[in-house]
């Protein structure tokens, strides 16, 4: 009988836990977990935390990209503040897998990748920071190869400190 | 978080606005004068009726309240479009829309 209270005690527990997990488990049958599952382990950390361009470039596996005037960036020549500059991507390189954003001077000049699967069109416009004036570069991967597209964006305001 | 999605033919326009500090690690606080940490999404992750479509890894150099527009091919009236990102500090955060 001493034992009892202790008993009921981890009986309680186990039924928490059970209903937590059964919780979760619904949440993931309704699909609500699935894009998020196990995200940050896929961030590509040595190629982000890359300081240098090269270091980047080689990161992401782009040493040798070849220029191409079948990506289109647009991008402000003037951005009067570094810290929303616009970018927009398009893409004419059939069998686009991924876009790759690339600020060459900011302190870390790997912006963004973005996967391009076959459900959206070759296409991308976000808002990036830069630092200080240099080229905005674009690669796009396509099979095992890697292209690029470079604008200079003349930044009046850096926005990247404070 | 916000989302707007157009539908034109079979090609859904989808935009999104997401509410983050995306904080740099370079920033020092006005008052303290000590160095806000970095804090910033690092994945957003779009799906078409749970499929995913975009998948992106960011960086602190994406603007504060990140703005992205993408164009979802095969979309249909009815369809379901998702949107949800992670930061480094493991929050999240997502947001759904049905096409019409």
């Amino acid at each position: 009988m001493d034992n009892l209270p202790s008993v009921n005690e981890q009986r309680r527990k186990c039924l928490r836990m059970l209903a937590v997990g059964g919780a979760w488990a619904g949440l993931w049958a309704a699909g609500l977990l699935q894009p998020l599952r196990a995200l940050a382990a896929e961030w590509n950390k040595p190629a982000f935390d890359a300081k240098a361009l090269d270091e980047a470039l080689k990161s992401i596996g782009a040493t040798t990209p070849v220029e191409s005037s079948q990506i289109q960036l647009k991008a402000p020549e003037i951005a009067e503040n570094g810290a929303i500059v616009p970018v927009e991507v398009t893409s004419g390189i059939p069998g686009t897998q991924a876009i790759y954003i690339i600020a060459d001077k900011n302190p870390q000049p790997l912006v963004a990748i973005f996967d391009i699967t076959p459900g959206i069109e070759p296409f991308i416009s976000t808002r990036i920071k830069m630092g200080e004036s240099s080229k905005v570069r674009v690669l796009v991967k396509a099979g095992d190869k890697f292209y690029v597209a470079t604008q200079e964006v003349k930044v009046t305001i850096g926005g990247c400190g404070g | 978080m916000k989302i707007r999605a157009q539908l034109k033919g079979d090609v859904a326009d989808v935009k999104v606005l997401m509410f983050h500090p995306m904080e740099t690690g370079l920033r020092k606080d006005p008052i303290t004068g000590d160095i806000i940490p970095m804090h910033f999404i690092q994945r957003v992750v779009a799906t078409l009726n749970g499929k995913t479509v975009m998948d992106a890894q960011w960086s602190q150099a994406v603007s504060k309240n990140p703005f992205v527009n993408f164009r979802i091919r095969g979309a249909k009236q009815g369809d379901k479009v998702t949107v949800s990102w992670e930061d480094n500090k493991g929050e999240k955060a997502s947001i759904e829309t049905t096409l019409n």
